[in-house]
């Protein structure tokens, strides 16, 4: 068990950056999920944190030493694989316990730890199978068992259950985060799939691009996106965007004309300067409703239903071209084609500004707010 | 179409590539099998009726006990075994420390090496007879296994390397970095994970260079001539007169030179079969 610091982590391949200058600090026993689209670089932090790859520039501190040029085995962290990367031709057993053997611990130790990881994850009756006999769950639990051993001061996973049908992949997120309320073991936990970030995490990194778009607990990153990419990350179905201008600017309001040319006013704090200016307004689906009771209204016309029983969701064409979702009740009966309005309170607005940046919200009700 | 003629089409397509395969088999073994059958015969009944079966008339075993009584058999034998085995063996070892190193380590020159290694596949090594008979003298080695095992190690290496490179590189790269985060140190993860995934692998390189180690006569010929050294294809030439040819004892050799290799080749075949990789990475 370990605090983890990153400073300054900068990679490149050859003239090709791919990661700019990553600072993250986490805490001894804290759950930490990298998240970001393909490409953003969260693999490869996970694989400079785990030393299979080298660091450009920054340094790496576990329990506050740098760890920068050691090997793998000597970070004291353990890796779980997206192919889970088990030994074909060893045994559950032997593949739990072939790393232990190396550091030439004693034989009854070896196997105390072994059969402990394999009844935390009922692979009692699997020891003896190979991983060609195990089916994609057990196979994805004997690597994790195989983690689980070494007791390593870091847990790393690069996206665990990508490789799992839906079902298996629910049941084994609930496992994981079972396992580490047992450990209580720091983990780092690479995913691209925003629902697995927002259900593990104490605390999610949203990278994008090589960069660390925003840091902070699921409920922060959802209720105070700082950007308008995380806004447009994190949440299923993705926040609706649409370009407002800017008309008026008052203490902790903005008065905003959104398309169709209704005025809103939106407790934002707003720089004078930015009057006049085009900014983007976002509204998560699941806080419109249909009806013009809030201070935000939309219509539009109905060009796609999805019903998935509890819910609806209704994709909107506005006139202004735009497309908004809409969370209708499960009940709803809107057809294709309708038109229909759908509106949200001024609490529950985004605003962004020309660079994506968020505007500070003010007196945020507490169903929109992070606050507990 | 339906599914019944597409059916019969491939049962069609069965039989006919069946009977190419078992046309093959037969033109390939006949000789195998006349020599041993020859083997068993009397000179009068290999002479009047090569393509029989030995009968009671002239069945005979005056071929084996002429090989086994006149000559060195067992040492010839022990020879060749000791030239194929000891050269397989650093064959492997070297060839597939290479091929490791060529496929997994990134160093400048790793292409240009492999290249300069494969080269070796395209040249026959029969070409520097001549530079190889002087090296041996030089060394001091002539009429030594030692000079053999040398020069089939040269042989052999470059289509061991390009092999078993190919097969490296179609082991997972996340099988070697979980077992690096295990800690294992490179040897390990050489010997104890990698050698056993590729063992189909390596069974095929033992294969493609015993065969012709074995069946070589040219190198034993010039460099190990001598008495004692000879190895088992040059020891059945002492049968092989100018004027006459004792044939019971050559076909009797022959028949006896297969089992060795045969045996080797069934060891080696077993793990060819072998599928070891699957279950290792979804």
């Amino acid at each position: 068990m370990a605090d983890l610091k990153l400073d300054q982590i900068r990679k490149s391949y050859g003239a090709v950056a791919v990661l700019h200058g990553i600072d993250l600090d986490v805490k001894d026993g804290e759950f930490v999920v990298f998240v970001g689209p393909s490409g953003c670089g969260k693999s490869t932090l996970l694989r400079i944190i785990a030393g299979l790859e080298d660091i450009t520039g920054g340094d790496l501190m576990i329990d506050g030493e740098v760890v920068n040029t050691k090997s793998p085995r000597d970070r004291g962290i353990a890796m779980v694989f997206q192919s889970y990367a088990l030994y074909p031709h060893m045994t559950v057993y032997k593949n739990m316990a072939f790393g232990l053997k190396l550091d030439k611990q004693d034989k009854a130790a070896i196997d105390a730890r072994v059969r402990e990881a394999a009844r935390i994850l009922q692979l009692d009756q699997l020891l003896d199978r190979r991983p060609s006999e195990l089916s994609g769950g057990q196979r994805q639990r004997v690597a994790i068992g195989r983690a689980i051993v070494r007791q390593p001061k870091v847990f790393l996973f690069d996206e665990p259950l990508s490789n799992l049908d839906a079902a298996l992949r629910v049941q084994t997120r609930i496992e994981i985060a079972k396992l580490h309320q047992d450990l209580k073991s720091t983990i780092i936990y690479v995913t691209h799939d925003q629902v697995e970030a927002m259900t593990l995490a104490d605390k999610i990194v949203v990278m994008n691009g090589g960069n660390v778009e925003q840091v902070g607990s699921p409920m922060q990153l959802y209720h105070h996106p700082e950007t308008r990419f995380v806004a447009g990350f994190i949440g299923s179905p993705a926040m609706n965007f649409t370009k407002v201008t800017i008309d008026a600017v008052g203490q902790g309001q903005a008065t905003v004309s959104v398309p169709g040319g209704m005025q809103s006013v939106l407790p934002f704090n707003v720089d004078q300067a930015d009057i006049g200016k085009q900014v983007e307004l976002g509204i998560r689906p699941e806080h419109l409703g249909l009806g013009d009771e809030g201070a935000l209204t939309v219509s539009g016309v109905v060009d796609v239903v999805e019903k998935l029983g509890d819910s609806t969701y209704l994709y909107l064409k506005l006139a202004n071209g735009d497309r908004v979702t809409v969370r209708a009740p499960g009940h709803s009966r809107v057809k294709i084609g309708e038109t229909v309005t759908a509106s949200a309170p001024a609490g529950a607005a985004h605003l962004f500004n020309d660079k994506g940046k968020a505007y500070q919200k003010v007196d945020c009700p507490a169903e929109f707010s992070a606050e507990e | 179409m339906s599914f019944a003629n597409i059916r019969r089409e491939d049962a069609s397509r069965a039989v006919i590539v069946h009977a190419i395969l078992l046309t093959y088999t037969l033109v390939a073994l006949y000789p195998i099998f006349l020599v041993v059958i020859n083997a068993f015969k009397t000179r009068k009944g290999i002479f009047r009726d090569p393509m029989g079966l030995p009968n009671a008339e002239t069945f005979s075993l005056e071929g084996f006990t002429k090989v086994l009584a006149k000559s060195n058999f067992e040492l010839f034998f022990y020879n060749s075994f000791t030239v194929t085995i000891v050269t397989i063996v650093i064959v492997l070892l070297l060839a597939a420390m290479a091929a490791w190193a060529l496929s997994e380590y990134k160093f400048p020159g790793n292409t240009a090496l492999a290249l300069y290694l494969a080269i070796g596949i395209m040249v026959p090594i029969r070409l520097g007879s001549v530079s190889i008979l002087n090296l041996i003298v030089d060394m001091g080695l002539v009429n030594t296994l030692t000079a053999l095992v040398l020069v089939y190690v040269a042989q052999g290496l470059p289509l061991a390397i390009f092999i078993l490179t190919e097969f490296m590189h179609q082991i997972p790269k996340d099988l070697k970095e979980a077992a690096r985060c295990d800690g294992v140190g490179e040897f390990k993860i050489f010997f104890a994970i990698i050698l056993p995934l590729i063992r189909p692998a390596v069974a095929t390189v033992a294969v493609f260079t015993m065969i012709p180690i074995w069946n070589d006569l040219w190198f034993p010929l010039i460099l190990a001539p001598g008495d004692g050294k000879q190895t088992i294809t040059l020891g059945v030439q002492q049968f092989i007169g100018q004027y006459v040819t004792d044939w019971n004892a050559v076909l009797a050799s022959l028949s006896l030179a297969i089992i060795p290799i045969l045996i080797l080749y069934l060891i080696f075949s077993r793990q060819l079969i072998r599928g070891l990789t699957s279950g290792a990475v979804k």
